[in-house]
């Protein structure tokens, strides 16, 4: 038992996500896009319902498109975990105007709170600054939490924050990715033709 | 036609089709377009660890504003099969180049059984899969196939076949 998360998973995200002005959001599918939603739905929140490991990848391709813009992944361990191989990805692609912020509760909460890696052995920042992020950070009460909130839309920041396995209710943001890909192109100002 | 001339028409025709991010896990047959990304400063040429993280990246650029392409080969469309969803369900268009192995005089066997199954798996997935057997038409294939793939916001990939490549020849 390495991981004795005791934070609150929407009170995290609704501090991280505070004030997001322009922040460029996408999240991880399961309880993140669900945290992300009850912190306040909006245009620049991109929620993954599946393409489960791909959250940290979109935030890639949106932050090299959108070089002058902050962008945000906030995913689960189980999610990052998936995906492991793209932070040695980013870090290869070097993009500045990216963070990924993991909440890590070391379970697999969607499908009946199975132990995790991080549970067992993995630390996901360690495995990032070993694929060559320079900066990682791990954050186990809320004064940590807020500190990370500034460092998450100006450095190139790979966080953890170890959270309480304890399951909320389901907050469901729109799952139909052609509308939430038609308005967060649209909140963008890209032409849709 | 030379190796070299009908990718350098390839290229010439993603840079067309407004292309700006080339992602790729490397291969012999995608060596010159690879190099001509790299060499490119409007494009952005990622290095990838698996072959899925190349569409999700294209769903970010798409996100923001921006085309993608994913350069691969016929061994990593397995990787890819549940990340096509990505594009699928959000109407995103998605445009792979995909070099065939296991079909064409090949030499290792493990190659063969993804090669064999690359077009059922991809139609299986609902990707649109054209192909390229000659050099004179591999540039056609792929400007028509981003057409459909940007201006129709489906999922296209296109198989440049073995006989096209070249089978890689191992030294014995």
């Amino acid at each position: 038992m390495r991981n004795a998360g005791t934070l609150e998973r929407r009170a995290v995200a609704a501090a991280l996500l505070r004030d997001p002005g322009d922040l460029l959001v996408v999240t991880g599918l399961g309880a993140p896009s669900y945290d992300a939603a009850a912190a306040g739905d909006r245009p620049l929140n991109f929620y993954l319902w599946g393409a489960m490991g791909g959250a940290a990848m979109v935030g890639l391709g949106l932050a090299l498109a959108q070089p002058d813009r902050r962008v945000l992944v906030l995913t689960g361990d189980g999610e990052m975990l998936m995906g492991m191989g793209s932070l040695a990805t980013i870090a290869a692609a070097g993009a500045a105007n990216l963070a990924i912020a993991v909440l890590d509760n070391a379970r697999f909460g969607e499908t009946g709170s199975q132990h995790s890696h991080t549970e067992l052995t993995t630390d996901l920042a360690a495995v990032a600054a070993a694929c060559g992020w320079s900066a990682t950070a791990t954050a186990q009460d809320m004064q940590q939490v807020e500190a990370l909130r500034p460092r998450l839309r100006r450095e190139a920041l790979f966080a953890v924050i170890r959270i309480s396995p304890a399951e909320l209710p389901r907050y469901l943001p729109p799952r139909d990715g052609a509308y939430l890909n038609d308005r967060f192109r649209r909140a963008l100002g890209i032409r849709v033709e | 036609m030379s190796q070299s001339a009908w990718q350098a028409q390839v290229y010439a025709e993603l840079k067309q089709a407004h292309i700006s991010q080339v992602s790729y896990v490397p291969d012999a047959g995608h060596a010159p377009l690879i190099e001509a990304a790299q060499a490119d400063p409007a494009m952005r040429a990622v290095v990838l660890t698996t072959e899925e993280e190349g569409i999700a990246l294209a769903a970010g650029a798409w996100l923001g504003g921006q085309r993608a392409v994913l350069l691969m080969q016929s061994s990593g469309v397995g990787n890819c099969i549940n990340m096509l969803s990505l594009p699928a369900n959000c109407r995103m268009p998605f445009l792979a180049l995909v070099t065939m192995r296991g079909e064409w005089a090949e030499f290792n066997p493990w190659q063969v059984p993804m090669g064999a199954a690359t077009p059922a798996v991809l139609t299986a997935v609902g990707v649109h899969v054209r192909r390229a057997d000659r050099p004179d038409e591999a540039a056609e294939v792929v400007a028509a196939s981003a057409a459909l793939a940007f201006d129709s916001a489906v999922s296209v990939a296109v198989l440049f076949s073995q006989r096209l490549i070249g089978a890689k020849v191992f030294a014995k």
